[in-house]
């Protein structure tokens, strides 16, 4: 169904895709190399590089962790044979230039901006550009994340003037990395653009910066994410507890939380609780 | 404001306060007030404790209003700080009604999780359920396969969820004003939606109605008509709140420069909907970044530029007559599209079973039961199989918005390749809204923060989640 079909990016894309890549056929990741940054600049970010060749294991897919079993069988009752069945999770791997859409403008505007406001150099503050389902991703370093949030929401040309909040995920199975914070911006400037910036911090130093100072809407969604996930957003003006009651022990939306609950009787059967039940993973 | 005279709690003697009794569920908070004692207003005459308090000489008084306070929206606490009748500090708590439905969601399959969602803001259950099944649809990389009955199903049902949500807005808001009328006429109209509901997908409220990949069931015969006939009624209904409200010297007096939030304060703050569009900016993903087709319907994005709680109102109202003009477009587009599917191809994804409504008032699907117990085992185990197993969804994760009746309502779902959610995280209007408390309500009267949070419609259900 075709009107459905703009649900992915919208018709104003469509037009920036025709904007933001006027150098798509010269300047390809193929035809440049690192050693010759000039041929990397795109025309409008005169001293800033923001194309890089990627590495063969940058393109790989993210192993996030995985999953165990096929029938969710698994004390021991398992006559399928594939209860020993690991299936990793991966999530797709960083994209190569050029993105597409107007996601090519926005990396590159954001280099510029960083450049000009004596930032973090681009590759700093951006570890890993993923786009992947329509949709741009910007993993960005923590201890950058400030720097780069104030460029996305001030200069002209990206304003992203509004960010809808956090929304915290707890990936156990990647050591290092495993508390993400997860950041919507929207630009109702240039007709709805989104983009998300993806944190990581370790669970044993769960410390992000606080981008309150950048986005007044972020206090509570940020309360919201230490309520939930235990992440600490440095530089919070009061980070407690928003949802849950002042004293409570653990942040329930981690994966190491139960869910719990307890068995309902019903018509003389038994139903467990929800993450007791066997369950297809 | 002498009307609070229960579940109302007013700091103010600087007496020690010698009630150590244990207060199971945290009710006065002791740890807060230092050698100030609580007087806990339960009935009685508001004037003698006023009398009371002000024998003290205290000059800084702390309210606490609810969380349970029919005027407060559901459960809400504000925490105001008075000076007279003046706020001058005002804070808003919240968290009553946390329900942990974000968790749970990560313990049921991608189409259970819809029952969950739809739950959130029980008054928008369809917005929920269409950023969900959108989020999940993007995922799926099924975003172009959905019918175009499903979307048009989708589109009727959001809009009528609007007028429903605006109804009962002006309804409350209205009564939390002393407008008993208003109420009764606003969930007088809100009842025929209800009923429209019902008739569609069983249920009036939390209808679990739209699925990843379309939605449950095709609209029963004759509920075309039905919403053709329930559309007038409600144009006459809205008409009716219309003449109540819009010039009510009473009405304007009190929300004419309440509540007040520029543009530059809505963006700071992040807010979105009706009170962004108070401020003049014509700001609605349905035409600035469409989904369910939204770009083929005719419609007109309503603007004000008083920035306060009565131009929110009239824009509420100037909306519903708009969603009711989108509704009679998806009557004319369900007529051309009868007997077109409602879900998507891919037998992986889709339910097999396409349920009507029986005569014993159930949802049936008496051919699939025939199919499954009478003629093919694989197809029993292909349903069972969905049904309780449910479908995989390729790891990745996905952000989807829609203009819900409150605002920008969007649902970043993640997965990790299994057949739940590895996380569903739902950005809920109300609950960024909220936050705008403060600014709007210090250096105004006690009386108007009823007003400015009544403007601001939050629906506790759904900021707790």
């Amino acid at each position: 169904m075709s009107d459905e079909k703009k649900t992915d990016t919208g018709p104003e894309l469509e037009d920036a895709d025709v904007q933001a890549i006027p150098d798509k056929e010269i300047d390809t990741p193929e035809t440049s190399t690192v050693d010759d940054p000039d041929a990397l600049r795109p025309a409008h970010s005169a001293n800033i590089s923001t194309w890089r060749e990627l590495s063969a294991d940058e393109r790989e897919p993210v192993l996030a962790g995985e999953r165990r079993g096929m029938f969710g069988a698994t004390r021991g009752q398992d006559t399928s044979g594939y209860g020993g069945l690991v299936t990793p999770t991966l999530f797709p791997g960083a994209s190569p230039r050029p993105y597409g859409s107007y996601f090519d403008e926005v990396a590159d505007r954001l280099g510029t901006a960083l450049t000009e406001a004596d930032g973090p150099a681009y590759h700093d503050a951006v570890e890993k550009v993923v786009v992947d389902r329509g949709e741009l991703t910007l993993f960005v370093r923590r201890e950058h994340l400030v720097p780069v949030a104030r460029a996305m929401r001030d200069v002209p040309e990206l304003r992203f003037e509004m960010c809808s909040g956090v929304s915290g995920v707890h990936y156990p199975g990647e050591p290092g990395r495993e508390l993400h914070a997860v950041y919507h911006l929207l630009s109702i400037t240039h007709g709805s653009r989104r983009v998300r910036l993806e944190v990581a911090a370790p669970d044993a130093d769960p410390h992000i910066p606080s981008i309150v100072a950048v986005y007044p809407s972020n206090d509570w969604h940020e309360r919201e994410t230490w309520d939930m996930f235990g992440i600490i957003f440095d530089g919070h003006p009061a980070l407690t507890r928003i949802l849950m009651p002042d004293d409570w022990p653990g942040h329930p939306q981690r994966k190491d939380y139960p869910l719990g609950g307890i068995p309902v009787e019903y018509k003389g059967g038994t139903v467990p609780p929800p993450d007791q039940r066997r369950a297809y993973t | 404001m002498t009307t609070h005279d229960h579940d109302t709690t007013v700091f103010a003697s600087p007496e020690p306060d010698a009630d150590d009794v244990a207060d199971a569920y945290g009710a006065s908070v002791h740890d807060d007030v230092e050698g100030a004692p609580v007087f806990n207003v339960s009935g009685g005459d508001w004037n003698d404790l006023v009398d009371e308090a002000t024998a003290l000489h205290e000059e800084r008084i702390v309210v606490n209003m609810g969380p349970q306070h029919p005027s407060t929206h559901g459960v809400l606490r504000l925490i105001l700080e008075l000076d007279g009748e003046t706020v001058t500090e005002a804070r808003a708590g919240i968290g009553y009604l946390h329900t942990g439905i974000e968790k749970n969601m990560e313990f049921r399959t991608w189409v259970q999780g819809v029952t969950f969602c739809t739950r959130m803001d029980y008054l928008t259950p369809m917005f929920q359920e269409t950023a969900y099944c959108l989020a999940v649809e993007k995922l799926l990389g099924i975003t172009d396969q959905v019918p175009e009955r499903a979307s048009i199903i989708r589109v009727l049902m959001m809009e009528l969820t609007r007028v429903n949500s605006h109804l009962v807005c002006l309804g409350t808001g209205g009564m939390e004003l002393g407008a008993t009328t208003v109420m009764t006429v606003g969930f007088r109209e809100r009842e025929r939606i209800l009923r429209v509901f019902e008739a569609v997908t069983g249920l009036r409220m939390n209808n679990a109605y739209i699925r990843p990949g379309g939605v449950s069931q095709d609209v029963p015969h004759g509920a075309v008509d039905m919403v053709r006939e329930v559309v007038t009624e409600l144009r006459r209904g809205i008409h009716e709140l219309e003449l109540l409200l819009n010039e009510n010297p009473l009405l304007k007096g009190r929300t004419v420069g309440v509540g007040f939030m520029d543009l530059t304060g809505c963006m700071a703050l992040g807010m979105t909907g009706p009170v962004l569009r108070a401020t003049g900016l014509p700001h609605d993903l349905r035409k600035s970044a469409p989904y369910c087709g939204y770009e083929t319907y005719e419609f007109d994005v309503i603007t004000r530029t008083g920035c306060d709680a009565y131009d929110r109102l009239r824009i509420r109202i100037d909306e519903m007559y708009q969603s009711l003009r989108i509704v009679e477009q998806t009557l004319d587009r369900l007529q051309r599209t009868e007997g077109q599917p409602v879900m998507v191809e891919d037998k992986k994804i889709a339910w097999p079973a396409q349920l009507a409504i029986g005569g014993d008032g159930q949802g049936n699907s008496l051919d699939h039961i025939r199919e499954i117990m009478g003629s093919s085992m694989e197809s029993l185990i292909h349903h069972f199989k969905l049904v309780t197993e449910g479908f995989r969804v390729p790891p990745g994760q996905a952000y989807a918005a829609v203009e819900s009746a409150k605002g920008e309502l969007g649902c970043h779902a993640v997965s990790d390749g299994g057949t739940r959610p590895y996380r569903a995280h739902f950005r809920d209007p109300s609950f960024n809204n909220l936050q705008a408390v403060a600014s709007m309500c210090e250096g105004g009267q006690v009386a108007d923060v009823i007003v400015a949070v009544a403007s601001l419609d939050p629906v506790m259900g759904g900021v707790d989640r």
